[in-house]
């Protein structure tokens, strides 16, 4: 049995240790904005929060979580709301700073990596509010095929604080 | 665009499919159709793609795939604003897959520019009964559906329906239809002070026949193209909520992986499952021609199995072909075939004869995988009643929709195609790069349940269409005064896009010629096509040409770009927003190059050094580009960033190499990708002009690995004539030039 929180549920499933989060969510739970891309850690499509942090889940077994809280792009903006960081505050239920940014920028193309891209901003946000063009570039190595990356700069800038 | 063909794309749009060769006249127009068929009480289609509701609310119903390019946004503008309605009250519809809504306008525009589409290139060889069935696709390709859909059926669509609706207010009225006017979807008459919302008007209006030639707005007149409009979609896609192929979940769904043959083109032999079946949550290992797959009760439990099942695939002589076996043979091919016409101008022979002096140079480049994010699947579910359901991301709905059906035997009509979003296409999801398709409608066959075939990373880079791998060699002339009288350009085939090989420079004496290039590998449509490797090569030849003239590029590009304004307007915009000929950082150099294709013309300057390391660093790309006029001022924008980075990534890493006959990559380590930290700065400068509109999901990319490649050569004096650019190393140049 694998135990764990995701977007402040608890969650209890007969599956195997081994098995990466990526599926879990995915398959058994039906969380669906959590995107498969490489199965790898290669490219950040499947990236989700344990206990705040981002993380690459297809290569993260459930037995590696027991216990922790998971957030995924479904629960990013009500894991906000009892969140004190700018970045995670939610400018109305459904949508934190980070996403409206990526709407008021239009970010997104074809938006399949787009989930993975939010989660890990915004985790980066959470731990520096104000990240320098290193800061990104070190920290914001997914993958997006389209090349949305001028405008994810340009909401993350719009998003810093200082 | 002559009045006759206006008439003929507007019945296309209007009265249903196969208008090519000319059988319309006897079928239901499509609006009536689409009222029959679709519409709930209350509701009408005034044209087919539009729907007004009584409450005044508009629906435009868009007959394309929506990957990131923004149209359904952009059509639903076009429609919209020549219907005259207020933004505030259209909703926006993926159109069914049905022929109804085909949108075989994209071949008509195609055939006036360049006979076919390369992808439905084999279907228009069968015959011409099948150029009917042409109509009955709904592809997105070609950066076409703005430019042809949207111009040919989208905006008729929507003058059409504005006429009607006048003409059915004017009726009640009794006043004439010249004296009524539209504005935010009502007709008003002034004369009388009244007016009629066009839900009002709708159930009468939907009875009117559509006029074939409606009047269109000029450019001064439109109220919501040429503004940038927040794209549709964009909301579902931050909150996780937008629907992809992979994240079907119809109850009771099984998953599949699968391995196809390695070596392309070879049979199954044989299969030793070990103890797999008897694993958790595995029902069953399928064997198919030229693949294998387990089904389970979930992808992960199938893929982890699969990696135990042993398969034999039988030998077909390929295993020993490699990329040196592949060049080598090309370089065969281009010294000993003589090859087809391209393009010939002038007497190059001649001219050859009399040079002062010759160059050549010999380029290559290699296979491109399409890669998208979202990695290939399909899912079908063939129901015990001979119906069937297909969820899957793909570039041609109706296409997808027939192939499955006829795979599973049963009719289109039975078959249920369920949209999505696209997680991406650059060519992998048009027509004729069925793999997993067929693989998942032949796999669900087996059961009465739902099945979702998904190709792992791995597979989808090792079982792609291809951009194919390509030779091309060169030779220029110069008379005695050092001008530039020959251009002989032979290169391997086959030719994708007519065209993409020509240059637009003066140069009285062209010979372009193409030779075999056939392997065993499968090629299709890659972003921009054959202008992806044509561009590298012309436009890295001709900055060749221009150094040994003595030339500056960007000059030398200009005298001779004499015929052709346009390319002059956007290389002149580019190099001044870029700061050409000004001074610029320390070991800074500027790459030029220009391309026009799908109807739009793009200069983009590269502004690239070299690192402590010799790796060459891109800090900028301007860009310039002349599309006549851009609907989504901003998505256009990013479909220029867009293509930009899909071309940097191909000139810097972009590899697939062939070893053992089959492909040596395997994820995105070994096929890397641009990232935050290898993205340039990038500034995009969209020239209205009165051509017809260009496209913009693929002409920002062509011109990009010329641009990087000449830079580089300002900077170390080494020419790069074979991508990627990470295979080359460079020295420190002795005498760095200017």
């Amino acid at each position: 049995m694998a135990n764990f929180k995701v977007n402040g549920q608890d969650k209890t499933l007969d599956i195997e240790p081994d098995m990466p989060l990526l599926w879990a969510l995915r398959d058994e739970l039906g969380l669906t904005g959590t995107k498969f891309g490489c199965g790898i850690a290669a490219c950040g499509a499947c990236t989700v929060h344990i206990n705040g942090i981002a993380v690459r889940s297809c290569i993260t077994p459930v037995s590696a979580i027991e216990g922790q809280e998971i957030t995924t792009i479904e629960g990013l903006a009500s894991a906000a709301a009892g969140s004190k960081t700018s970045s995670y505050e939610p400018i109305n239920p459904t949508l934190t700073a980070v996403q409206q940014a990526w709407i008021d920028h239009q970010v997104p193309q074809c938006g399949y990596c787009q989930s993975g891209m939010i989660m890990a901003v915004s985790s980066l946000l959470a731990q520096n509010p104000n990240p320098s063009d290193e800061d990104i570039d070190s920290s914001i190595t997914n993958v997006c095929r389209c090349g949305s990356y001028p405008r994810v700069r340009r909401a993350i800038r719009s998003l810093a604080t200082a | 665009m002559p009045i006759t063909r206006r008439r003929f794309l507007l019945s296309s749009a209007l009265v249903g499919g196969g208008v090519l060769i000319g059988y319309s006249a006897t079928r239901p127009s499509r609006h009536r159709r689409a009222n029959d068929e679709l519409a709930k009480a209350g509701e009408n289609f005034v044209t087919s793609f539009l729907k007004i509701d009584p409450d005044n609310t508009v629906t435009v119903y868009v007959p394309h795939s929506e990957m990131g390019q923004g149209v359904h946004t952009s059509l639903s503008m076009m429609a919209a604003d020549e219907l005259d309605a207020n933004w505030e009250l259209v909703n926006i519809e993926q159109a069914p897959a049905i022929d109804l809504f085909a949108n075989g306008d994209l071949v008509n525009g195609f055939a006036g520019e360049m006979g076919a589409p390369s992808f439905l290139a084999p279907l228009i060889a069968v015959s011409a009964v099948k150029i009917a069935e042409i109509g009955n696709l709904q592809t997105t390709g070609g950066s076409s559906s703005v430019r042809f859909t949207g111009e040919h059926s989208m905006r008729y669509a929507g003058a059409a329906a504005r006429d009607m609706l006048i003409q059915c207010a004017a009726n009640r009225w009794q006043v004439p239809a010249a004296e009524c006017s539209t504005a935010l979807s009502y007709v008003h008459h002034n004369a009388s002070g009244q007016s009629l919302s066009y839900g009002e008007l709708a159930a009468d209006a939907a009875l009117l026949e559509p006029s074939k030639e409606p009047t269109l707005k000029t450019r001064d007149q439109y109220n919501i193209m040429g503004k940038a409009i927040s794209r549709n979609d964009i909301p579902a896609k931050v909150d996780g909520t937008a629907p992809f192929g992979l994240d079907a979940q119809p109850e009771d769904m099984l998953y599949a992986a699968i391995r196809l043959a390695p070596v392309f083109g070879t049979k199954l032999v044989s299969v030793d499952a070990g103890d797999v079946l008897s694993r958790r949550g595995i029902k069953k290992i399928v064997e198919l021609e030229d693949s294998v797959a387990v089904v389970a009760d979930s992808y992960w439990r199938a893929k982890m199995a699969l990696a135990d099942v042993k398969t034999e695939f039988e030998k077909s002589g390929n295993e020993n072909v490699s990329s040196d076996s592949i060049f080598a043979q090309f370089d065969k091919t281009l010294a000993e075939s003589d090859g087809d016409t391209d393009r010939e101008i002038g007497d190059t022979d001649a001219a050859f004869e009399s040079a002062s002096d010759v160059i050549e140079a010999n380029y290559r480049v290699p296979y491109l995988a399409h890669a998208p994010m979202e990695p290939m699947n399909c899912t079908v579910h063939l129901h015990e009643d001979g119906t069937a359901e297909v969820w899957t991301s793909t570039q041609d709905a109706l296409g997808i929709k027939s192939r499955i059906a006829s795979i599973l035997g049963i009719a289109a009509e039975d078959t249920q195609f369920h949209h999505s979003y696209v997680g991406g296409g650059f060519g992998r999801r048009l027509p004729f790069t069925w793999n997993v398709i067929d693989h998942a409608a032949l796999i669900a066959k087996e059961f009465n349940v739902p099945v979702k075939t998904v190709l792992s990373r791995e597979d989808d880079m090792q079982q792609d269409y291809y951009r194919p791998a390509v030779a091309s060699n060169f030779k220029a002339a110069f008379d005695s005064s050092g001008l530039v009288r020959a251009w002989q350009n032979r290169f391997t085939g086959p030719i994708q896009t007519p065209g993409a090989s020509h240059i637009p420079y003066a140069i009285d004496n062209q010979s372009i010629r193409v030779v075999d290039g056939e392997t065993h590998i499968p090629i299709a449509a890659w972003r921009s096509v054959d202008h992806s490797q044509q561009t590298f090569f012309t436009e890295s030849f001709i900055d060749e040409v221009a150094h040994r003239a003595g030339k500056n590029p960007y000059q030398f590009r200009m005298d001779l770009l004499h015929e052709h304004p346009r390319h002059q307007r956007v290389l002149k915009t580019a190099a001044e927003a870029a700061g050409y000929g000004r001074d610029l950082p320390e070991g800074h150099a500027l790459g030029i190059a220009v391309q026009e294709s799908f109807g739009s013309v793009v200069a983009e300057i590269a502004e690239v050094s070299m690192d402590e390391n010799m790796r060459p660093v891109v800090h900028k790309v301007t860009c310039a580009i002349d599309c006549g006029f851009a609907v989504n001022p901003d998505t256009a924008a990013a479909q220029i960033e867009s293509g930009i980075i899909f071309g940097l990534t191909a000139a810097m890493y972009g590899e697939i190499t062939i070893e053992g006959g089959r492909v040596a990559q395997n994820n995105f380590p070994d096929y890397e990708m641009v990232r935050m930290a290898t993205t340039p700065e990038i500034d995009v400068h969209i020239l209205e002009s009165d051509n017809t509109l260009g496209g913009f999901g693929e002409p920002a990319t062509p011109p990009l690995a010329a641009a990087v490649t000449n830079a580089i050569y300002i900077l170390t004096g080494q020419r790069v004539r074979e991508l990627p650019i990470k295979n080359h190393n460079f020295n420190k140049p002795s005498l760095a030039k200017a």
